[in-house]
């Protein structure tokens, strides 16, 4: 026996673990979309996920370990933005500002196909209601301030989120 | 032939990718009246089978999903 109500909304149990850009999109995506659907949705951020709640976002993503990251160019003829731009690791590595230029050719990508930013992605979960559970340990270990985040979320640790984990339908680690 | 369905209101997602299609229709379709019908109309091609899911978790029935001018058109009514 799970839901002592069976006429309960399903419900979704989300951690986000990571927090580069690439990593922050599934767990916002997921739980906008089951909020969408009617869905009670929770999601616990822990440790790198832990910085998705800040109030303003500086999320960057690394081509460097990342060797199936696509790099695109989001200017020029379609011909030109499909082009898989074979860069060498060693030049990702050693190249200042590396991060910065591949995080900004993903953002542009991303904008120009009609994605939305991570910002606007959080604030709709916000918006259905998504229910932000920040770890209290994490914020601990890394020495932040409850006034570091945003007010909608919810320090806790992990029995907490297990509880409401136990009574998810589905449960994902992200 | 079909059947000439009435929109109660149009919301237009053309351009936007997954998952704001689906987080628009169910915000529009919460200012509809019960039995009012929105048409919603996208170019994801991953909005015919999310509207689809969509409808069967929320209630609310999904009348037509078609393609017209090249684009996705869904006529939703809302059931509760």
């Amino acid at each position: 026996m799970s839901k002592s109500d069976p006429n309960a909304p399903k419900r979704l149990a989300l951690i986000a673990s990571k927090g580069t850009l690439d990593w922050a999109y599934p767990p916002f995506i997921l739980a906008s979309a089951a909020g969408a659907m009617g869905w009670e949705v929770g999601i616990f951020f822990t440790f790198f996920g832990l910085t998705l709640l800040k109030p303003k976002l500086t999320t960057q993503v690394s081509p460097l370990g990342n060797p199936a990251m696509p790099m695109k160019m989001p200017f020029g003829p379609e011909g030109f933005q499909n082009i898989n731009w074979p860069i060498p690791n060693l030049l990702m590595a050693n190249v200042p500002g590396f991060e910065s230029l591949a995080t900004g050719l993903m953002k542009q990508t991303f904008k120009n196909k009609g994605v939305a930013s991570i910002e606007e992605m959080r604030q709709m979960c916000l918006d259905t209601d998504v229910r932000m559970f920040g770890c209290q340990m994490t914020m601990d270990v890394f020495g932040f301030k409850r006034e570091d985040f945003i007010k909608e979320t919810e320090f806790c640790g992990a029995a907490t989120f297990l509880e409401y984990a136990a009574d998810a339908d589905v449960q994902l680690f992200i | 032939m079909m059947d000439v369905l009435k929109e109660d209101q149009v919301l237009d997602c053309s351009g936007m990718l997954c998952p704001v299609p689906v987080v628009k229709a169910s915000k529009a379709i919460k200012t509809l009246e019960v039995g009012q019908v929105l048409k919603m109309i996208a170019t994801d091609p991953g909005a015919p089978p999310d509207m689809e899911a969509w409808s069967r978790q929320t209630g609310n029935e999904l009348l037509r999903s078609m393609q017209e001018d090249g684009k996705f058109v869904f006529y939703i009514r809302r059931s509760k």
